[in-house]
């Protein structure tokens, strides 16, 4: 069943070739094959699945119909998502050993559909960084070559659906940071639209930014998980209260007579000729299925960057405050509270944490505060009514969703040429809007995503342009070599 | 000796500047941002607390509508504007009884804005401006193993109070005096307990006010260098602190000295201020729009809405009494102390007792049981309704005075139905003319000294005359009646 999607195991489920426990069985059985050489989980949570798949397997019996589709499949979570009981350390050591008290909304509509949660997976720490070399505990191998990077941050939920191990996980996207491993991995990757998925159990890195949401081996199984998290949670005060349409019903609609707009910005000098040809190709199917494509500008998109390493570390600078050794996680004692908070801080956070951290601080001092937040907060404005202009003459916007293929480990030791990464992602993750990454070729036998952005709360659309490029290809049906490891 | 020795000297000298914040938890039953109970005194450590409150990672804050209500209501009762946009905004510091790291508050865009409380002072009106009320979160508490956090070998943390719901009231520095300050205090915490969203507790923190104190030369426009004042628990404390502020700033100003700007803690043994953290050790805290909350649009329906529920303010009820009952202006703000006090008056009068017999008994003699028994009438044996019951009989005439108080001692603790105790009892005022009379002659009789010394112009005499009628009574003569009789018979002849 490796390799599998969603709706091959649910139909399989269904007609009694298979149990949520064999699934569930063959899924830890491939973590144990691959985990050596991925090192995508930071924890398998054996016995919590085991109970998950047990009721899965009462509820398959008992309502079969009515079950959901995500009933029975085992699935990994991002490990800045909480779980009640299980260790949650978001990829840092300050972390360690702390079990939340709670389990996150999204999570629990997960848990409530019946999936089965096989492990957490590893990511850059306090998910800062798109390469997820920042992880305190290692880093993760593309399943595509383990010597080079899977992107990041969500780098393990990537990779874990890269491998086959899980039809499915989840993710968070703070600046691309599902969209653009999901590229560098050969999956789909979705980002919904700010304020469709709650937040209420994610740790945050910046909150104004972050969002869940799935990895998935195909877009309708992307879709599928999507509404199974999707809609308002009261514990959320940013979750949008309208109603969420049904993005499975719009899904097959096609994309013709729809009208496409290619940032010229989102094609730069940074792009490479491999990734710039993939994405061309991709341009020229969606106009054989009856698009119209057009070029558009966002001018906006080089100070993006800026204002976006201006108000993720400046709301992380806060977001992190709360790790101070004093209640939870990690604490090196010491006779004064002063040196304890710096001494816990210090060997609590690596180094990108504490850069960031450093940066926001700054942005947000007495006397700096006009000169970088407020400024940022005016640009991130510009940047997302950018987008709504486009939007007035385009349905979406198609690019590439990362300038480069997977890089090799270490290869990007300056943080400015890794900020780079996300510099095509970032914008959506600024104005709110939906995103996806479909992929959409090989460069030497490395994937290449397609990017396709919607206006906001136009999820069903983004969806639906990438399903229509999906069923026109056949990327998404490559099988990375650990996805082929004989049992 | 502060008060009388260096106060007129220093006000002689320097024109005094105080502003006063005051903080005050709201009576609402949950949390700013979480649900948990706000009750954090009658629970034990730790126990009204959850995911949010604790700050753990993942959580998310969501408002507290009743909160926002008792804000604007009191925003209101302060003559506030109402912005229609209005934002929760980050303070960023460390502390162990802040779990998150950062207090969420309102920085540039308050609730409420420009507003002003009027008192008198010496019976002069003073009216204060008040720049802003705003609604943050409370913090925990903190039980150190020594006198602070930094000399202690433990301190244990006590998040109960964290996130309970706390509105900042900062006023303009138009005060003048320790007096004013403290006359300001008086009236706020009135109004804020009339309104019913604050409870008022000085001593137990409930409402808690910070001063910033400065002086310059009469007349001067700049203001001088501020001082915070911290840590003071009373009234008392407030107007203390105030003047030996004063006496210490004079000091310094008058032997040639600068002041420097810094938080000063009272410490109420010493009776003085001490340094606490200059201006150079103040925090940055790096404010910034709280990311988790959207901001709050108040549409003017919604204030509307808020301003029909404020009930009559103690100023405005007070000068109704006056008009409405005949009462002096002292007894109607006696009356009006709080809204407790006012409502059960009401009640009183319009349960029949006359305004003027109410208004009597009220402010005295069952303001002194209330002292004594450390109970108001309302959760008293007798209740207002009792004491309704009972002046209904003192002014039937049924029971004398002296009866009446007895048996409001009495039913004040142990409750009991007026009516049916005098009836049970036989207290029954004794008031037949043809009986008393009787007895007035045989006390005559019994008494001829007193009798000659009343007729000899010793209006004294009468005293022992009255007491051998009431003796005679058991104590149940209507003494006008006898005072009337006795007079009458010893005028004769």
């Amino acid at each position: 069943m490796t390799a599998s999607t969603i709706t091959q195991l649910a139909a399989a489920l269904r007609d009694g070739s298979t149990t949520p426990r064999a699934l569930l069985a063959g899924a830890i059985a491939h973590v144990d094959r691959t985990e050596n050489d991925l090192n995508a989980y930071l924890a398998v949570t054996r016995e919590l699945a085991e109970a998950q798949a047990d009721a899965a397997a009462h509820t398959l019996e008992a309502h079969p119909e009515t079950a959901s589709p995500l009933c029975g499949i085992p699935m990994a979570l991002k490990d800045v998502l909480c779980v009640n009981g299980v260790d949650t350390t978001a990829g840092s050591k300050i972390l360690r050993g702390f079990k939340p008290p709670y389990t996150g909304t999204a999570v629990q509509r997960l848990f409530d559909a019946g999936a089965v949660c096989v492990g957490k997976t590893n990511c850059d720490e306090f998910a800062m960084g798109s390469s997820t070399e920042n992880s305190a505990y290692g880093p993760v191998g593309n399943p595509w070559d383990i010597e080079r990077v899977p992107g990041g941050s969500s780098g393990g939920s990537a990779a874990t659906v890269a491998a086959g191990t899980v039809p499915f996980s989840l993710g968070t996207d703070t600046g691309g940071s599902i969209r653009q491993p999901a590229a560098l991995t050969g999956v789909v990757g979705f980002k919904p639209t700010y304020g469709r998925v709650s937040r209420y159990g994610l740790i945050a890195f910046a909150s104004s930014l972050d969002q869940i949401g799935p990895f998935t081996r195909t877009v309708e199984d992307c879709a599928m998980v999507y509404a199974a998290i999707a809609g308002h949670d009261p514990r959320d005060s940013t979750s949008d209260p309208r109603a969420v349409d049904d993005p499975l019903a719009s899904l097959r609609a096609g994309v013709a007579g729809m009208r496409l707009g290619i940032p010229r910005e989102y094609l730069g000098a940074g792009t490479e000729p491999g990734v710039r040809d993939a994405v061309e190709a991709a341009f020229r199917v969606l106009e054989g299925l009856g698009a119209s494509l057009q070029e558009v500008s966002l001018p906006s998109t080089d100070v993006a960057l800026s204002v976006y390493y201006i108000i993720a570390p400046a709301e992380c600078s806060s977001n992190l405050a709360r790790y101070d050794g004093v209640r939870f996680g990690v604490r090196v004692e010491r006779p004064s509270l002063t040196e304890m908070y710096l001494q816990t801080r210090d060997a609590g956070f690596g180094n990108e944490v504490k850069r960031r951290v450093m940066l926001g601080t700054y942005a947000l001092s007495s006397g700096y505060y006009d000169a970088y937040y407020r400024q940022a907060q005016k640009v991130r404005t510009l940047v997302s009514q950018e987008f709504d202009a486009v939007f007035k003459n385009v349905d979406a916007i198609v690019s590439p969703t990362s300038p480069s293929v997977a890089f090799p480990m270490g290869s990007r030791s300056d943080p400015l040429s890794m900020y780079m990464c996300d510099v095509v992602t970032l914008p959506a993750n600024l104005a709110g809007t939906p995103g996806i990454s479909v992929p959409c070729g090989f460069v030497d036998g490395l994937p290449v995503g397609l990017q396709v952005i919607a206006p906001r709360f136009e999820d069903s659309r983004v969806l639906r342009v990438a399903h229509a490029y999906e069923q026109a290809t056949d990327f998404h049906a490559q099988l990375s070599p650990y996805a082929t490891v004989a049992a | 000796m502060t008060e009388t020795a260096t106060r007129p000297a220093a006000l002689g000298r320097y024109e005094v500047v105080i502003g006063l914040e005051v903080h005050a938890q709201l009576l609402t039953r949950s949390k700013m941002f979480c649900p948990c109970p706000a009750d954090y005194i009658n629970a034990a450590p730790n126990e009204n607390t959850c995911p949010v409150c604790l700050g753990l990672p993942g959580v998310l804050p969501t408002i507290n509508e009743k909160a926002v209500d008792f804000t604007v209501r009191t925003a209101l009762a302060l003559h506030c504007d109402i912005p229609p946009f209005t934002k929760f905004d980050r303070k960023n510091y460390f502390y162990p009884d802040l779990p998150k790291g950062y207090q969420i508050s309102q920085y540039d865009l308050p609730l409420s804005l420009n507003g002003y409380l009027e008192f008198p002072v010496g019976g002069e009106a003073v009216r204060c401006g008040i720049t802003r009320v705003h609604l943050e979160e409370d913090t925990g508490t903190m039980h150190h193993a020594g006198d602070v956090l930094q000399s202690a070998t433990s301190s244990l943390i006590d998040l109960n109070r964290c996130g309970v719901p706390l509105m900042e009231i900062v006023g303009e520095p138009d005060l003048r005096t320790p007096e004013a300050a403290r006359e300001y205090l008086v009236r706020l915490r009135q109004i804020l307990t009339y309104i019913g969203v604050n409870d008022g507790n000085l001593e137990k923190g409930s409402f808690r006010c910070d001063a910033n104190i400065s002086l310059r030369t009469p007349g001067a426009q700049e203001l001088g260098v501020k001082v915070e004042v911290k840590n003071m628990n009373s009234f008392r404390a407030v107007q203390r602190a105030l003047e030996s502020e004063i006496e210490r700033q004079t000091g310094v100003l008058d032997s040639g000295g600068t002041l420097v700007q810094e938080t000063r803690g009272w410490v109420e043994a010493q009776g003085r201020t001490i340094s606490q953290r200059s201006k150079e050790q103040a925090h940055d805290y790096r404010y910034f729009p709280e990311p988790d909350l959207p901001p709050l649009r108040l549409d003017a329906a919604f204030v509307e809405r808020v301003r029909a529920t404020l009930p009559e303010l103690p100023e405005a009820r007070a000068r109704r009494f006056q008009e409405q009952y005949g009462l002096t202006a002292y007894d109607a703000a006696v009356l009006t102390d709080t809204r407790e006090e006012a409502d059960t008056y009401e009640a009183l009068v319009a349960a029949g007792v006359p305004a003027k017999l109410a208004a009597n008994w009220q402010s005295g003699d069952v303001a002194a049981l209330a002292n004594e028994h450390h109970t108001p009438l309302q959760h008293s044996g007798l209740g207002s309704d009792g004491l309704a019951s009972l002046l209904r009989l003192v002014e039937a005439g049924t029971i004398n005075g002296p009866t009446a108080k007895e048996l409001l001692a009495e039913l004040y603790v142990a409750g009991g139905n007026p009516e049916a105790l005098v009836r049970d009892r036989g207290l029954a005022q004794v008031s037949d003319t043809a009986e008393l009379s009787a007895l007035v002659d045989a006390a005559i009789a019994a008494n001829p000294a007193a009798a000659a010394d009343f007729r000899a112009g010793k209006q004294q005499a009468l005293g022992q005359l009255m007491r051998a009628v009431k003796d005679a009574t058991g104590g149940k003569a209507d003494m006008p009646l006898v005072n009337r009789l006795l007079r009458d018979r010893l005028s004769e002849q």
